[in-house]
């Protein structure tokens, strides 16, 4: 499988995908 | 506000905003700018003048920058430093894993990143191999902190009004 970081779209996707993940982890343990 | 809230929360934002647009500007310029011109040039043999030229001084105030913004937040956090960064109340989550990023980025660029450009800039000598070894580490370093920085900025700007205080 490619890096996805080898390319800047991936890098990008790999931010924004992040960014969602730990929302939902800080969002989930604030109304906990 | 005081003078010790206004240097703390007023002053420290400020410097904080400034460096951190210095050091994440230099990142996306590295990123978005300097990796696909330094492959345009190696074509035509004209990478001597990025390398030897532009990629030093943009390194330097990338470290400094990288430097100064972690100390003016922590400056900003200040007796909250250790309840941000062990996430001791909801209401430090949000800033908590803003500052955790940022740290993490500070050590890529100081572990992996200068490290392993002194070796391609030719700072610090290195054979051919280990060049193309340093090359490859210090990119995917720099891809690290590129796709960090996004989830980063949003826990910088969504963490509320915790540290925020008007100066005016």
């Amino acid at each position: 499988m490619k890096n996805p970081l080898d390319s800047l779209w991936g890098t990008v996707i790999s931010g924004l995908v992040l960014t969602l993940i730990l929302f939902w982890v800080v969002k989930t343990a604030l109304v906990g | 506000m005081d003078i010790a809230q206004f240097l703390q929360l007023g002053v420290g934002r400020w410097v904080h905003i400034l460096a951190g647009i210095m050091w994440i500007g230099l990142l996306y310029y590295f990123n978005f700018v300097q990796v696909g011109a330094l492959k345009a040039a190696a074509a035509d043999n004209t990478a001597a003048g990025i390398t030897r030229h532009v990629a030093p001084r943009a390194l330097f105030y990338f470290r400094v920058a990288s430097v100064v913004t972690w100390l003016a937040g922590a400056t900003i956090l200040g007796t909250h430093f250790i309840q941000a960064f062990l996430f001791q109340s909801p209401v430090y989550y949000p800033i908590g894993v803003g500052a955790w990023l940022g740290t993490i980025m500070l050590a890529n660029v100081h572990a992996f990143i200068w490290p392993n450009q002194k070796k391609v800039l030719g700072i610090v000598p290195a054979d051919d191999a280990a060049k193309a070894k340093a090359r490859r580490t210090a990119f995917i370093f720099s891809r690290i902190n590129t796709m960090l920085s996004i989830p980063m900025i949003f826990f910088m700007v969504a963490s509320g009004g915790v540290f925020r205080v008007a100066i005016f």
